[in-house]
């Protein structure tokens, strides 16, 4: 694929912003374009997150937009807000622990992890994007695995070596 | 693309200014510039310069003007409510020729307004809101990438043209992260150089060592601030020439001309590419200079061109320089959204598609 077009969405402190930095940081060691745009204004945790991430192997005009191919949501109002933008064919991502309701379109392909009670099961409830991110990544292949785990080693390497292998435990948990 | 490395625009803009030679640095917070402030109070002190958070936009202007007036190199930011406020300071930085580089993320208004994206400001920036005859140049860069380039050469530019330099950018650049590569560090100028690099500066001596220099915006003489003031205007009419920076494409052959600036630019190349697909052929003209503006560059639409679209985020103040460019050649249409709504690539090729149609090209 050329170009691919994705929301994160769910609520400010499930780590919505961190999903969208790994996939463009990873698309960069892949010599591929990115951008990233994140909602911005009086964001606080329990409030409303998002970000838009495209990856690219063109350069990129509008970092917006208006389809997408991919939409992550990790809570229903960023369901009801984003389902709308899918193309036809595209791809929501539910985390169906916290979004109990039907999608409304039939022309998407649907894929519902209860990430928060894995990551709960897990013993971190704050691992629930890392699961999410690892079953986006093999679902969707808009960067290649290895990239975000080198992304992932870098980014919790330096912090400690249980967070590491936690959040790759949790990476690889949703087969 | 490894020597690249994602970073946020706010973030980028700081390091570019750093980078650029900028030690002093006096911000207010103001979203959606924060990251600027809080980014400089962590960086700047490990370049050696100082950052000062000040008790107001007015105070970090006349401070930025005191540390330019003192030959220092100096960047500092804000947003449109923000920038209203320095105003003055900056009548009084052109009317003194004191360097400083002044970065605006543009929200929208009018009043406090929102904190959204916008471009309402155009006229703030380009027209100025200060008092008497003076002109800043104003750049708006339309990526994270080409901010940093501007930011890092307008750090060198002010200094040369004796002037303050106005970036415009907006939420949506500030906000974003990209790919940037960072330019190389510029060498430091050591507080006992400045004399030989700026001599009019006031470092306690005068260029001849016989006085101390001043620098004033005050002249009660009429005929002494009239020469002043044609002084300053040869600069501008200098400026006019050499610092006009703007890109186009398609324009030998488009049926509609969107003319548009920073990140609108960047949305409308993506509607010229879906109005490729049905068929429609669209140029572009992007202005990255704002002041002066690439007037020239609307003398190569072609007669094939039906009609000439203003694209911005702002009630027509774009449009106003369009229709200098273009005078009564070709009909002008503005493609607008305000209030911090910004259009996708779609709804502009569509309102692109529905004027063209409505003026039968």
């Amino acid at each position: 694929m050329d170009t691919y077009k994705m929301f994160f969405a769910g609520s400010g402190g499930q780590g919505i912003l961190l999903m969208g930095q790994m996939v463009g940081n990873a698309a960069m060691l892949e010599q591929k374009e990115a951008t990233f745009f994140p909602s911005y204004g009086p964001e606080m945790r329990g409030g409303t997150a998002n970000c838009t991430v495209i990856v690219s192997e063109k350069p990129i005009s509008s970092p917006l937009i208006h389809e997408s191919d991919c939409v992550v949501a990790m809570t229903l109002p960023s369901m009801l807000k984003f389902e709308p933008t899918l193309k036809p064919g595209g791809l929501l991502m539910l985390n169906s622990t916290l979004i109990h309701r039907e999608p409304q379109r039939t022309d998407i392909s649907v894929m519902k992890i209860p990430v928060t009670e894995l990551a709960n099961t897990m013993g971190n409830a704050r691992i629930a994007n890392i699961i999410m991110l690892g079953a986006f990544i093999r679902a969707t292949h808009a960067v290649s695995s290895e990239s975000i785990e080198q992304i992932l080693n870098g980014f919790f390497g330096g912090k400690s070596a249980a967070l590491l292998e936690l959040n790759l435990k949790a990476y690889h948990h949703w087969q | 693309m490894s020597d690249k490395i994602l970073l946020k625009g706010n973030e980028a803009f700081s390091e570019a200014a750093m980078r650029g030679g900028c030690r002093y640095y006096f911000g207010y917070p103001i979203t959606p510039q924060n990251e600027i402030p809080e980014y400089m109070s962590r960086e700047l002190p490990k370049y050696g310069g100082s950052f000062i958070q000040a008790e107001s936009e007015i105070c970090a202007i006349n401070m930025a003007y005191g540390a330019a007036a003192a030959g220092g190199r100096v960047f500092i930011t804000s947003s449109s409510p923000g920038i209203a406020l320095m105003q003055e300071g900056l009548s009084f930085l052109a009317s003194a020729e004191v360097p400083t580089v002044l970065l605006a993320v543009s929200r929208c208004g009018p009043g406090i307004g929102g904190i959204q994206p916008g471009q309402a400001d155009y006229f703030q920036a380009t027209r100025g809101g200060g008092n008497g005859d003076y002109k800043i140049p104003v750049f708006a860069p339309s990526s994270v990438q080409e901010s940093v380039d501007l930011i890092y050469e307008s750090m060198q530019l002010s200094d040369e043209w004796r002037n303050p330099f106005f970036i415009f950018t907006d939420g949506i650049l500030a906000q974003m992260m990209e790919p940037v590569k960072l330019p190389e560090k510029r060498p430091d100028i050591q507080t006992k150089d400045i004399r030989k690099h700026k001599p009019w500066a006031l470092t306690g001596y005068g260029a001849d060592d016989s006085k101390r220099n001043t620098v004033i915006s005050l002249r009660m003489q009429p005929d002494a601030l009239e020469t002043h003031v044609h002084k300053l205007f040869e600069k501008y009419a200098h400026a006019e020439k050499e610092l006009v920076r703007v890109e186009s494409f398609g324009l030998e052959d488009a049926q509609v001309v969107i003319v548009a600036y920073g990140i609108v630019a960047r949305i409308a190349k993506e509607a010229i590419e879906i109005l490729a697909e049905q068929g429609i052929k669209a140029g572009l003209i992007r202005p990255i200079s704002l002041w002066p503006f690439p007037y020239s560059e609307f003398k190569k639409i072609s007669n094939k061109t039906k009609v000439v679209i203003s694209a911005e985020l702002s009630m027509g103040q774009l449009i106003q320089d369009v229709q200098l460019g273009v005078g009564d050649r070709l009909p002008i249409r503005l493609v607008n959204r305000t209030g911090g709504m910004i259009p996708s690539s779609l709804e502009i090729a569509q309102r692109t598609k529905k004027i063209l149609e409505e003026i039968g090209g």
